[in-house]
């Protein structure tokens, strides 16, 4: 279509969801796990938009897919950092490592 | 290699190596930022893509809701010029590896499946299309998830102001929280 074969762009979205994974990983602080959520959610965006783009033009699914998990993405976001703001105020740290109240 | 593809390949260059610094820099505010020139890499991609609706919602949604909201959490919390202390290095490597194990796996799952390209109609994406099939309430109609996602938005609303609430305020704000819903 434009050069560029579907399975370059499906390379770029896979390497971009274990750069988030590596950064869930590596990350002990709340904040900066979200961000790399954020990022997998996003490789999984671009996925579904190349999809629909190479595979069906004729449809939008991919699309509506893709709008769907961004107000998801949104609403996750919100109420993660509102636990994010709580869980300060009660340990004064938000690293997950200070969180073992509930931990077995 | 044509000007497109030459695009493209740059556009890539600059998200993955955004992301990469996102996920390891050490000090929170500049992980904050590089996220930010990944999302901005992401909606030109979707430029690239010819999906110019789903490009301005990214850019609108995330660059403009979801990262102020994450550096304003930053500033609420935590002082934002120190740096985060290293990981472990046991953890990191072990990271690394499973990360790279994924991708190698996902790589030749991708590349040896095959994709039937169907170059026969030009992808076009109109916004009026969008929303008529979005509001649609026919068998290709999306009108079911919107409101089901709607009322996801409000309830995660109404979480958030309840989480985030002061408890030793919840007498004062009850009647603030009851008119805003």
């Amino acid at each position: 279509m434009n050069g560029v074969p579907l399975t370059h762009i499906l390379f770029v979205s896979t390497a971009l969801f274990f750069i988030g994974m590596y950064g869930l990983f590596t990350r002990r602080n709340m904040i900066t796990m979200l961000m790399s959520i954020e990022l997998m959610l996003n490789s999984v965006n671009i996925n579904f938009v190349a999809f629909n783009k190479y595979l069906f033009p004729a449809k939008l699914d991919g699309i509506f897919f893709t709008i769907f998990i961004i107000t998801i993405a949104a609403a996750e976001a919100a109420v993660a950092i509102a636990i994010i703001i709580n869980l300060y105020r009660s340990h004064q740290s938000i690293d997950v490592d200070d969180a073992t109240e509930m931990k077995f | 290699m044509s000007a497109s593809a030459i695009i493209f390949y740059l556009i890539a260059a600059f998200l993955l190596g955004a992301g990469l610094l996102a996920v390891t820099a050490r000090k929170i505010f500049r992980a904050a930022i590089w996220l930010l020139l990944s999302l901005v890499g992401i909606a030109a991609l979707y430029f690239w893509m010819e999906v110019e609706f789903v490009a301005a919602v990214q850019i609108i949604v995330y660059v403009g809701g979801i990262v102020i909201l994450i550096i304003f959490s930053i500033f609420l919390t935590q002082q934002s010029g120190e740096k985060m202390p290293k990981p472990p290095l046991q953890r990191t490597i072990f990271s690394v590896l499973a990360a790279l194990f994924g991708l190698a796996f996902a790589y030749n799952l991708i590349a040896g499946y095959g994709f039937a390209e169907s170059n026969d109609q030009p992808f076009k994406v109109a916004v009026s299309d969008i929303g008529t099939q979005m509001l649609s309430t026919t068998a290709h109609g999306f009108i079911l998830p919107f409101e089901v996602v709607s009322m996801l938005l409000l309830a995660a609303m109404i979480g958030c102001i309840v989480i985030a609430m002061k408890s030793n305020q919840t007498n004062i704000a009850a009647p603030q929280n009851r008119e805003e819903n």
